[in-house]
């Protein structure tokens, strides 16, 4: 209980931190960010984008104590202003239309890079020196080499534009509405093959080597020879003795590999114009929606925290020291 | 951990050590296969770097006639949508992203550095501020705070590298400091302590070279990550767009659609040259780590008494 509620306090500090930052920013930089976006915005600004920039620039008035305050309650109620690119739609409605398909790109292409990285690393470090030892490691070093979105474009290229057998763009196709029966399924299925695969492909990597590493610490413990002695099944002490207890550096990883996954989903997205966060972080960006930009920054911290904290929970049920410590 | 050799035994004064050690670490990076691919690509790509102006002197962001050729005799990699030759722009591009790459790995790195001594040799108060500073910075999503981060300061290449440093410092402390922490457990620290040492030469004469390998591998690391988050931050549009580099190749190569209008000559290069180079450093830094923690060496001979795959292995077959 003790250590759950020391992670929580950790993350409230955290979340925090990132709320300070956000909100130190815009003040603290040299040069106007308004004059800026009116330079380069040709439109007449409204009345209420005026007005949205000026909150999240402090020219309201009043000393900085009580706009931080401001600041901060405005944030927890979901307040993050209007966004200039798509105004007059609030932020916070932007981001929550998004964020659903970009949970979905990044659940998916985590737990497929987990899964299959750990399996791989598990094999080979079973049989050191074998093929899958010495030739896919190398091979998937040289894949994750690649960032996220040039094998996006690859991919794309290849099966969406060249060979023609995936769609090009967007989460479902034109003309079906959003349902939960099986044609729409299937559609979003198979439009997020190709983006899932190719963050799978860029992670997939670490995962192997970090588990082939652990494992091999592992096979070196005497409860391994010890369970070999008794003549266990092979597949048995292999599973249930060595990779059990491997596993572990491997949930804690998963917490500290959320932000990767998250940058690579965004920038995923942007290739595929996929209708996620990170197609509107390309939106913000080219708008100059600040306001947007920061929303964003703040969502997905919260929802990084927020996993973060899941992990904790899975990884203080696996790891009895923890309960005890 | 496995450390270099030279580690417990002397307290400083040790002159030709430390040099010998180095150079037995130089000769086994020759003799591993992984260290020379990595450096052999390394060096070409540096060498392409130095000599852009002398294989293209020309300005390769010039617009020309004729968009979009495809490759052939007269531009080796063909010209992207605005003309400009693409195996110009890819070698241009090399300078500003292994410049921004080096010199932002560095720096995060001796952030990192800093940080992880200040923690592990005062500990205490320092150690916790410093430890929950490094925490948080490590839990924030990294793209998302560089997109902001980029968005708000005024463009241009000193941003790139401030930013990716912002981002990038904190992995590296909390390695470092963890190293550094079980160094400062021994007793040759305790030792210098007790003589008086003043504590800034305890932290670079007594822990730092003591944790050369781990700062190596940091180092190179960080230098990966730099170059892969400066193209992604270019691509999106934040970088400095009067620079040519890799991540700018790419963003205009998005821009103008070439991907959508089948012209992978345009995206192909910089993608590939990117992952060339990461992928180099990547070698080498399995070089260091297999150079220097024996366990993970590639066992010699198939099968040993004692070694527990082997007797899998056996009962598998």
């Amino acid at each position: 209980m003790g250590f759950i509620l020391r992670r929580l306090g950790f993350y409230l500090v955290a979340f925090w931190a990132s709320i300070t930052l956000n909100f130190m920013l815009p003040r603290l930089m040299p040069g106007d960010p308004v004059t800026r976006m009116l330079s380069r915005s040709q439109q007449r600004l409204d009345p209420q984008q005026v007005e949205s920039l000026q909150r999240l620039l402090g020219v309201e008035g009043g000393p900085w104590w009580q706009e931080y305050f401001a600041y901060i309650g405005r944030v927890f109620t979901g307040d993050f202003g209007v966004s200039i690119s798509r105004f007059p739609t609030p932020v916070s409605e932007v981001i929550a239309a998004q964020l659903p398909w970009t949970l979905l790109l990044g659940a998916v292409s985590l737990f497929l890079a987990v899964v299959i990285g750990n399996l791989l690393g598990i094999l080979a470090a079973w049989r050191r020196g074998g093929a899958l030892d010495s030739v896919v490691p190398p091979l998937l070093v040289f894949i994750g080499s690649f960032p996220y979105f040039w094998l996006a474009m690859g991919s794309l290229y290849v099966f969406g534009v060249t060979l023609g057998i995936s769609p090009l763009r967007h989460a479902f196709s034109v003309g079906l509405t959003p349902s939960w029966d099986l044609t729409f399924i299937f559609d979003v299925a198979a439009h997020l093959i190709l983006p899932a695969l190719s963050i799978v492909l860029v992670s997939i990597g670490g995962w192997m080597l970090g588990m082939r590493n652990t494992m091999i610490s592992t096979n070196a413990e005497d409860y391994i020879l010890m369970a070999e002695a008794k003549g266990l099944r092979p597949r048995r002490i292999m599973f249930n003795y060595a990779a059990r207890n491997a596993l572990l550096p491997s949930v804690t990883n998963i917490g500290m590999s959320l932000g990767f996954i998250v940058g690579g989903a965004l920038l995923t997205e942007v290739v595929f114009a996929y209708p996620g966060v990170g197609y509107q972080l390309l939106a913000a960006v080219q708008g100059l929606d600040y306001p947007l930009m920061q929303g964003l920054f703040l969502t997905i911290t919260a929802a990084v925290l927020l996993a973060n904290f899941l992990v904790d929970l899975v990884y203080v049920r696996l790891d009895p020291r923890v309960r005890v410590g | 951990m496995a450390l270099a050799p030279p580690a417990p035994t002397s307290t400083g004064t040790s002159g030709p050590q430390p040099g010998r050690a180095s150079l037995r670490f130089l000769r086994a990076l020759g003799r591993n296969g992984k260290a020379v691919a990595g450096l052999a690509i390394l060096a070409t790509f540096i060498a392409l770097a130095l000599l852009a102006p002398v294989l293209f002197p020309e300005d390769p962001s010039r617009i020309g006639s004729g968009g979009a050729s495809a490759p052939g005799a007269e531009h080796w990699l063909g010209t992207t949508a605005k003309g400009q030759d693409v195996l110009a722009l890819t070698v241009w591009g090399s300078r500003s992203s292994l410049f921004v790459g080096v010199i932002a790995g560095i720096l995060a790195t001796i952030v990192g550095i800093i940080v992880g001594l200040a923690c592990a040799y005062f500990g205490k108060a320092v150690d916790d501020v410093l430890s929950l500073l490094t925490n948080v910075f490590l839990l924030l999503p990294g793209l998302p705070l560089l997109v902001i981060l980029a968005a708000f300061m005024p463009p241009g290449l000193g941003t790139v590298i401030i930013v990716l440093v912002i981002t990038g410092w904190a992995g590296n402390a909390r390695v470092l400091r963890s190293q550094a922490l079980s160094i400062r457990g021994k007793d040759y620290v305790a030792a210098a302590l007790v003589t008086g040492e003043r504590p800034l030469r305890i932290m670079l004469r007594e822990i730092l070279p003591n944790m050369a390998s781990i700062v190596m591998t940091t180092l190179l690391g960080s230098v990966i990550g730099a170059i892969g988050a400066q193209a992604g931050l270019e691509f999106l549009g934040l970088g400095d767009a009067n620079t040519i580099s890799w991540g700018t190749n790419l963003f205009w190569a998005s821009t103008d659609g070439s991907l959508m209008l089948g012209q992978w000559w345009i995206f192909a290069p910089s993608g590939l040259a990117i992952a060339l180079v990461a992928f180099a450093l990547a070698m080498c830094n399995y070089a260091v780590d297999e150079i220097t923690n024996p366990r993970l060496r590639k066992p010699r001979r198939a099968a040993s008494a004692n070694a527990p795959t082997a007797v899998t292995q056996g009962a598998q077959a």
